[in-house]
């Protein structure tokens, strides 16, 4: 491993791939883990190259063109797709989407 | 000597032509090209097809041609889509098992614009997972393979769209290009292909991988047919928010044999520091060809050329994993089963619905936006993005055309990146740049490796100027034609 990713590989600390993983809501394995930690040591490495630029007074890019903040007027036009969004559900209970419990148990 | 074609061999424009003349029916076209189908199969180009239904539209759009109701350029043709823009009714899986079973029930709107002008769809291509990667492995449906030599990757992450147009496993397709997913297959497999500027195509129904980079595009055989889905797909939308009104779209008036004083620049450094040989030498070959048709071809220095590739990746991975949140097995989709509470499904549903590389790049976009790191990374990136389109804007003043190769290296062996998906991401040197700016890029053939795969040359210009894309492409094509 070169210095940079070595270097890279201390920032990526166990418990930051656990606190990425929670933010993601991803949940890797222990070898998953070690293997995610080079990933993103070497990325992030990678992607470091950009720091060598001055952007002091540099707008970031956010849009692409001038239209911002395109609006429409908050009517209701279409017909009721109820039926078509629940026909998709992996479980679902007349016009509801069944999930696993969300609340825990007092 | 007469020399009979297949159906399958035909342009879309040709192949419409003939329809329209009464020489062969719809549904003979669309029988042709299953039968070819059928023929390539190997290739797995196809997630889904779908027949039936396309014999049965094939009727209907008879029938409208017959009444001289539809009378396009496209009118009766053939087209296939990559699987993550959403068709009504058609499963839709993104290359994922997350999605292996979603049926859609709307359609995007440029697969929308196409049926009205009479194509037909006929099914969707294979691609990568959720569009990340530049190889078409990474499918759960396994790899999309190179029609001049299947030991090879068509390139990604539209690989099925690619290889189906160079194989003739359909007329033309479209794609999606966040980082060079149309350009560089196209490369890679002999054919044209074409990101539009931002805004133009309406991304509604595409399944988002990064919102500001993403762009819908034609695959095709010629630039003819390339300018004749540009002009069916390229309108406003309001239903997508980043959709931008254009003045003019006539992209078939461009089809024009001409380009005296057109300025076109060469980025040396581009050449120097990462093509190989070969596709150097292509590169060059092609600018020799266009100043010997009276175009002003000039070398120059292009700035900030190393810094494309990283900016691209965090901005692509922060979006990304922002864009793939939805995928929580609630609502669509595929659900993991057993989970005891709603965050264990969410995790178990997302960790074995997504393949290594979505993982890797939600993490990393994930990490760019997180607290403490945010202004380092994904805000420098966006800095760095306005730095990188001001030096595309202030080239574009210069030159009419900034030609540059698509990949450093035709395409790879299969099964050569896995396991070392970092070593690919600077092959986009080339192609991420267009999608950074919003800019336009074509992908045009111009010649072959030692091995016999297909090397493209890239044309890119200033913004909503795909009218010079297509004139300098076309001119080159039909004197390479010439040459032939």
């Amino acid at each position: 491993m070169t210095d940079v990713v070595a270097d890279k590989r201390t920032i990526i600390e166990e418990y930051t791939i656990e606190h990425v993983g929670v933010l993601a809501q991803l949940e890797l394995t222990p070898q998953e883990k070690r293997q995610a930690r080079d990933d993103m040591a070497g990325m992030l490495a990678y992607v470091d190259k950009l720091r060598e630029l001055n952007t002091e007074n540099v707008e970031p890019l956010t849009h692409m063109n001038p239209t911002q903040n395109v609006f429409r007027d908050d009517v209701v036009t279409g017909e009721d797709i109820s039926e078509q969004l629940l026909a998709g559900a992996p479980v679902r209970k007349k016009n509801m989407y069944v999930v696993p419990r969300t609340i825990d148990e007092a | 000597m007469i020399i009979s074609m297949q159906i399958w061999e035909y342009t879309a424009v040709e192949l419409s032509e003939r329809i329209k003349r009464g020489e062969l029916t719809v549904a003979e076209a669309v029988e042709a090209v299953f039968d070819r189908i059928a023929e390539t199969r190997e290739l797995n180009c196809y997630i889904t097809l779908e027949k039936e239904a396309a014999l049965k539209r094939a009727e209907q759009v008879q029938e409208k041609i017959n009444a001289g109701e539809l009378a396009g350029p496209l009118a009766g043709v053939p087209f296939a889509v990559k699987d993550n823009l959403c068709t009504r009714g058609i499963r839709t899986t993104c290359g994922s098992k997350m999605l292996e079973n979603y049926v859609p029930f709307y359609s995007a709107e440029a697969v929308e614009r196409l049926e009205e002008a009479g194509a037909v769809l006929i099914g969707k291509t294979n691609m990568d997972e959720f569009a990340m990667g530049s190889t078409s492995e990474t499918s759960y449906f396994g790899a999309a393979k190179n029609p001049v030599n299947p030991d090879y990757v068509p390139g990604g992450s539209s690989g099925g769209s690619a290889a189906a147009v160079a194989v003739g496993a359909c007329p033309f397709s479209l794609g999606s290009d966040t980082g060079g997913s149309i350009r560089q297959p196209a490369s890679h497999c002999g054919v044209v292909g074409l990101k539009p500027t931002y805004g133009s195509v309406s991304r509604y129904g595409l399944v988002a991988h990064g919102s500001s980079l993403d762009q819908i595009g034609p695959l095709s055989k010629d630039v003819r047919d390339c300018a004749a889905v540009m002009e069916v797909i390229c309108a406003y939308d309001s239903k997508d928010s980043t959709s931008v009104q254009r003045e003019d779209t006539n992209f078939m008036d461009a089809l024009v044999e001409d380009v005296k004083g057109m300025r076109i620049g060469v980025p040396s450094n581009y050449l120097d520091d990462a093509a190989d040989e070969e596709v150097k030498a292509a590169i060059l070959k092609a600018a020799e060809m266009y100043a010997g048709m009276g175009a002003v071809v000039e070398k120059f220095k292009l700035p900030l050329t190393e810094y494309g590739v990283p900016a691209y990746y965090t901005i692509a991975s922060a979006e990304a994993s922002s864009n793939l949140e939805r995928f929580d097995g609630v609502k669509y989709g595929w659900r993991s089963e057993g989970a005891q509470d709603m965050h264990s499904m969410y995790k178990k549903t997302r960790s074995a619905g997504f393949g290594a590389e979505v993982k890797r790049r939600i993490m990393l976009g994930t990490f760019v936006l997180s607290a403490g790191y945010y202004e380092d990374y994904y805000l420098q990136a966006l800095k760095v993005r306005r730095l990188i389109k001001n030096t595309f804007e202030e080239s574009f003043k210069k030159y009419d055309i900034i030609l540059t190769p698509v990949s450093p290296k035709a395409a790879m062996k299969l099964g050569e990146s896995m396991g070392h998906p970092l070593r690919l991401y600077p092959a986009d040197v080339y192609t991420v740049t267009a999608n950074l700016t919003g800019f336009p890029a074509m992908s045009i053939p111009c010649g072959k490796d030692s091995k016999g795969l297909p090397i493209g040359m890239q044309l890119m210009a200033g913004a909503f100027q795909e009218k010079k894309l297509i004139q300098a492409a076309y001119t080159y094509e039909q004197e390479r034609l010439r040459h032939v």
